[in-house]
């Protein structure tokens, strides 16, 4: 005998049924998948994603790869007034007085060694790469055009255009001669300059030294102590602006922990008003709710366009955005906790004659305290990540400043420093909420 | 005597607990009042000058939206395309993140019969991807990809694979053993298992987190819309930019804005009460 037969002699057990059901369960599933599939293809179609792959830079993800683990150094000539000189990313801050060992001057003639045999020779209106594997290119201006002298024909790496020679033949270095200059790249390892600039003495000091010199007593500068000194050097660092990305980031935590806690002090009254078994009125309840609807359903998007007119850039715009938002949010999810609660609490602390409020304190709250602060840590973990989008909707914050150095995109690596610290932020927070939670919950 | 060191002990330790309440509660309203004194002092405008303007725009854009008259449901039925687009990489971000935490959920559940090393790596990349800012990813796939709707679709789905994954994770370490037990008696194989006595007991909670989901990722792509990504958040930065004149046309996108969350809103709360409350599937 098999098993099914043992089910079908079994009294009660419609075993055709339940097949019929087991099939028909199959085949809703099927067809459920069947549409996503059809969905997905539409979609594929509505997003243009065939275009979008053709059109798409990968050569821009790896140069900003490049650019954010590394800097460049420029040698530069300008053909006009007939100076060279060498500076880090071409800025008039960082220009070397005495230039680098790799970039060798003799007379009129200047060589720039590029590592593992590529060298270029500038000598007056004209370059000279050289480049293993490959060859010479050479490189001149005369009377307003660039004449060029290839060994073979062009490869991929080198573009050709009347006004303009560009060589990259590894990624780390390039030669552009331009009709009013030459200019020659070296990319480096690391980001430069991170924490003094340029200019600064600090520099040529190491981390023992400065240590050192944060304590003693002869100060650097008349004004400042020296532990204030090089604090303010490192804070306002050109390059970098230290002190105002960790202005931002504070502001964009403000926005996050003021936001939730507004939300929460906001709600939770509300949330008794909304909750059937504790409200004064059907009005009431219904007024709250739809309240707690509309205020969710602004959504953040909105509340932050209209808190930005009116209260312009800053902490305080995006926390009451947030806090707007989460009222709803908080008020509805608060008044579902208070509608299943144990009323034999409530009643237990009534019997001793206890008041209102006094009711709420020692009957209702600790039942809802739990739900309370689980989710009370949740939205504030979530905010981090929103302040950081409202800030770049023009709140501030963390937000802004990473669109903003996204969009002029001059030094990568100030974005990915920004990235970095913001990713460090958020996973921050979102720890700290995962252990409180679990110590004040699981006790 | 032994009732009375008890009673000592008791009302010792409720006074402590009492302190540390009222301590909580202080430092949590310094925190508030300070911090928002704070917010106000770096805000480029202050509260209270703020305050009196609260009302200007809205009532500005209402206004404008008024003088449009019947204009203004032919300004809904134009950006309509534009609210489909926005509710599209919603959807598409979420079925995909949902699969892809389908996945990741079976194998961080330690119930499910997976390879026991491997349960830690999953969930910390669950951590890691949930607690990636999703603006980033976004910003990134845009400078590389275009303006299109696609960046903020695979930055959405990419947080939603990691936020569902964990809340898929726990609902599989709930479930009953006995189905499973029961196949493995009959010689079924771990992707039978998983089809036959996992999933059924899954698919409900699944589809009731993952309507949440829905309506947060309609706002998020809504939001990633504004900083370059297509939709409904586009259309608004465009209309915005354009400061006075345009009011009607933002009051427009608002309301489309507005009414589709709430049907999304309204709609996930019906199917996760009919799914996870209701008789219909128990």
């Amino acid at each position: 005998m098999t098993i099914a037969d043992t089910l079908r002699a079994e009294p009660g057990f419609q075993a055709d049924a339940v097949a019929a059901t087991v099939r028909r369960r199959s085949w809703a599933a099927l067809a459920a998948l069947a549409a996503v599939v059809l969905y997905l293809a539409y979609a594929w179609h509505a997003f243009g994603v065939s275009t979008l792959i053709a059109t798409a830079q990968p050569d821009r993800a790896v140069l900003l790869g490049l650019d954010s683990v590394a800097h460049k150094v420029h040698v530069t000539k300008d053909l006009r007034a007939g100076d060279l000189q060498v500076s880090i990313e071409g800025e008039r801050t960082a220009v070397y007085e005495q230039p680098p060992a790799w970039v060798a001057t003799d007379g009129g003639r200047t060589t720039v060694d590029l590592g593992d045999g590529y060298t270029v020779t500038i000598e007056d209106r004209g370059a000279v790469f050289e480049v293993p594997g490959y060859g010479t290119i050479v490189a001149r201006v005369e009377g307003g055009k660039i004449v060029t002298d290839l060994p073979g024909p062009a490869p991929d790496w080198l573009q050709l255009n009347p006004a303009k020679v560009d060589a990259r033949p590894t990624i780390g270095r390039r030669l552009q001669v331009s009709r009013t200059r030459i200019e020659v790249h070296r990319y480096f390892f690391g980001w430069e300059n991170f924490f003094f600039p340029f200019r600064s003495e600090l520099t040529a000091y190491s981390a023992g030294e400065l240590a050192g010199l944060a304590v003693s007593g002869d100060r650097l500068s008349a004004e400042l102590p020296n532990w204030r000194y090089i604090l303010d050097t490192f804070l306002t660092n050109p390059d970098w602006l230290h002190g105002e990305v960790l202005i931002a980031l504070f502001e964009t935590v403000m926005m996050a922990v003021l936001g939730t806690m507004i939300a929460a002090f906001v709600g939770l009254p509300l949330a008794f008003l909304a909750a059937s078994n504790f409200t004064p009125s059907r009005v009431l309840q219904a007024a709250t709710r739809r309240l707690f609807d509309f205020l969710r359903g602004i959504d953040m998007l909105i509340w932050s366009l209209i808190f930005i007119r009116a209260f312009g850039l800053g902490p305080l715009t995006g926390a009451l955005a947030i806090a707007f938002t989460d009222t709803g949010s908080l008020g509805k999810l608060f008044s579902e906790a208070l509608e299943n609660i144990d009323d034999k609490q409530v009643d237990g602390v009534r019997a001793t004659g206890a008041s209102r409020l006094q009711r709420y304190r020692f009957g209702v709250i600790p039942q809802i305290l739990p739900v309370l602060v689980s989710q009370i840590l949740y939205y504030l973990e979530s905010n981090t990540r929103s302040a950081t989008v409202i800030g770049a909707l023009g709140a501030g914050g963390i937000g802004l400043l990473l669109v903003e150095t996204m969009r002029t995109a001059k030094d990568w690596e100030n974005t990915t420093y920004i990235i970095i610290l913001t990713i460090l932020v958020v996973f921050a927070m979102d720890s700290l909420s995962r252990r409180l939670r679990r110590r004040l919950i699981d006790g | 005597m032994i009732a009375r060191v008890l009673r000592d002990e008791i009302v010792r330790a409720e006074q402590q607990r009492r302190l540390y309440s009222a301590l909580v509660v202080v430092l949590t309203l310094a925190v508030l009042i300070g911090g928002l004194r704070q917010a106000s002092a770096m805000n480029s405008g202050s509260f209270f000058a703020g305050l009196s303007k609260f009302f200007d725009y809205p009532g500005e854009i209402v206004i404008e939206a008024w003088q449009a008259g019947p204009a203004f449901f032919g300004l809904l039925w134009r950006f309509l395309p534009a609210l489909v687009e926005t509710l599209n990489i919603a959807l598409v971000a979420t079925l995909l993140g949902g699969a892809a935490a389908v996945g990741l959920s079976f194998l961080s559940s330690r119930n499910l019969d997976v390879w026991p090393p491997l349960i830690p790596v999953v969930r910390r990349t669950m951590d890691v991807m949930r607690a990636f800012p999703e603006l980033i990813l976004a910003l990134f796939l845009i400078f590389v990809l275009g303006t299109s709707p696609i960046p903020a679709m695979i930055a959405v789905a990419f947080h939603t694979a990691g936020a569902l994954g964990k809340l898929f994770s726990e609902v599989n370490e709930n479930i009953d053993r006995k189905p499973i037990d029961g196949l493995r008696a009959c010689g079924a194989s771990w992707m039978q298992r998983l089809r036959f006595a996992v999933w059924p007991q899954v698919a409900p909670n699944y589809v009731s987190y993952f309507m949440l989901r829905l309506e947060i990722n309609v706002r998020a792509s809504a939001i990633l819309g504004f900083v370059g990504a297509g939709g409904i958040g586009s259309e608004l930065r465009r209309t915005i930019g354009w400061g006075q004149g345009a009011g009607d046309e933002t009051a427009a996108l608002f309301v489309l804005l507005f009414l589709s969350i709430v049907v999304i809103d309204q709609m996930s709360s019906a199917t996760r009460n009919r799914l996870v409350r209701g008789p219909a599937l128990a």
